[in-house]
């Protein structure tokens, strides 16, 4: 499936919506399908720094973890709570309810749009 | 798509129909999953679930001495069975320790067909047969490739596997087991399993796997009843209580280490390993496997450090199996423990990616369904 055209995207499979200066962040449908049923969700402090490509988090399935990462430089500003006790969201609607934090980015850069990643994945799942 | 080396068992080609995402697992192709881990598990606690456990060994000791050999390599008693029983107990190294876990089951007075783990089969035969070698009245036999087995485990499963043959379940008790036929194919039909629940392991020849697999799903397909694959095979079992070869017992540890004190049975006589094993009930051990749920947000994983205090550096202890519990809906694990620790209660701590997370000895089984009359 493609992937919505209006957000950008990271190699390791987190999308970023940007809303102002603002940005809404997520995992994307591929990534999730990967994970399996996510059980756990650990979610930054809010106010936390983290530049591009940094950690943020991690996501626990029955079987394994993952973490997810920062796709611009920035601060968080909110973290999704609905996922401490629903962290089937992120399989369920990774696009919309499922979304991880929100940060105020300070720079940004090396993401790609829906099609450069659309790509990424049809190589990665060949 | 077949990865070198892998086996397959005769149930290959249904799962891969069935959607089952395949993994490598005890030198074979099999599914860790078909739809998803949480609804299998769901599924085998609530209706039933079925599983191909066709990958596990079958070994059979047979010959007037078969129950001396029996009784010499395993740490229970064999010898009260009457045919048609199973027994649970150890494989045993001469250092108390497990080759493997291990059913036996009474097939006739001179006949015992041992089933074994997948990933130990090999080794366990290799073990027997040199053992057997020089063993009087006695041969053993590599069977694995003569058997497919299906479990079909959860409250439905007398209910979807009735229909399905003449034999009569009810009169088949937990821990038994008679020959019969399934769908008209012969079947070893007992009632055993690895999930706490009621339910079946059947054993059919290879070339009727597959028509057996199919009956039971159309059977029990109306009723709720999924195929079941590896990753729920592990998240029942924790939950039940039971050990993994490999995670929480292996060739380092003992039946009185690893909480199997019920398996061992010192007055049977002599058993390979056994002072080794008297000695350790006699003195006490250092360690204890324990099971354990999580205080702190987290799950435990396999290989996991176990810290008595939370800025301790040094561990205490592993854990050796953890994951999400469906059925409790939080993280639950084993793990061996210094003995003063290992107390139900007890509080320690689990080194998770870096960081201490609090954890509680509990009693095991996590899980135990209400006991059924069969």
């Amino acid at each position: 499936m493609s992937v919505p055209s209006d957000l950008l995207y990271t190699k390791t499979h987190e999308w970023m919506r940007r809303e102002g200066d603002l940005a809404v962040v997520g995992i994307t449908h591929y990534a999730q399908d990967q994970l399996g049923e996510v059980v756990y969700v650990e979610l930054p402090e809010v106010g936390r720094s983290a530049g591009p490509g940094e950690e943020l988090g991690t996501l626990e399935s029955v079987k394994a973890v993952s973490e997810f990462f920062a796709p611009a430089g920035g601060e968080v500003v909110e973290v999704n709570e609905r996922l401490n006790d629903e962290p089937n969201l992120v399989n369920d609607d990774p696009f919309g309810g499922g979304w991880l934090v929100k940060m105020r980015i300070r720079e940004e850069s090396g993401l790609l749009d829906a099609a450069a990643y659309d790509r990424l994945v049809a190589e990665e799942s060949h | 798509m077949e990865e070198s080396g892998l086996k397959r068992t005769p149930l290959f080609d249904e799962h891969v129909a069935a959607g089952g995402k395949m993994v490598s697992f005890g030198g074979f192709e099999m599914p860790v999953q078909y739809t998803s881990i949480l609804k299998e598990h769901t599924a085998v606690r609530t209706r039933a679930g079925l599983f191909d456990v066709s990958h596990m060994g079958e070994i059979l000791v047979r010959g007037p001495k078969a129950l001396d050999f029996v009784q010499k390599i395993s740490c229970n008693d064999h010898s009260k069975m009457t045919e048609g029983r199973a027994q649970y107990t150890g494989l045993m190294y001469p250092e108390g320790t497990f080759v493997d876990d291990m059913l036996v089951h009474k097939m006739a007075d001179d006949e015992y067909f041992l089933v074994v783990n997948a990933a130990n089969t090999d080794k366990d035969f290799a073990y027997i047969d040199d053992l057997a070698a020089t063993a009087e009245g006695v041969e053993v036999f590599n069977q694995s490739a003569e058997y497919a087995q299906l479990a079909l485990q959860g409250p439905l499963a007398t209910e979807v596997l009735a229909p399905l043959t003449e034999t009569d379940l009810s009169a088949i008790r937990y821990y038994r087991f008679t020959r019969g036929r399934v769908f008209g194919h012969e079947a070893i039909i007992a009632r055993t399993g690895y999930t706490g629940e009621d339910g079946f392991e059947v054993y059919v020849a290879p070339e009727n796997a597959a028509e057996v697999w199919r009956a039971i799903l159309a059977e029990g397909g109306p009723k709720g009843v999924i195929p079941a694959g590896l990753g729920a095979r592990d998240t029942l079992r924790l939950e039940a209580g039971m050990c993994l070869y490999g995670n929480d017992i292996d060739r380092t540890t003992t039946p009185i280490e690893a909480g199997l004190s019920w398996i061992v049975k010192l007055d049977k006589g002599d058993f390979i390993g056994r002072d080794v094993i008297e000695r350790q009930v006699e003195e006490g051990v250092d360690r204890k496997l324990v099971g354990f749920e999580m205080v702190d947000r987290g799950i435990a994983r396999h290989g996991y450090a176990a810290l008595l205090a939370p800025d301790d550096a040094e561990p205490v202890g592993l854990v050796t199996s953890g994951t999400h519990s469906p059925t409790l809906g939080k993280p639950i694990g084993m793990a061996y423990l210094p003995t003063e620790a290992a107390e139900p209660g007890r509080e320690f701590w689990v080194s998770i990616r870096g960081q201490a997370r609090r954890a509680v000895v509990v009693l095991l089984p996590f899980y135990s369904r209400k006991k059924k009359k069969a």
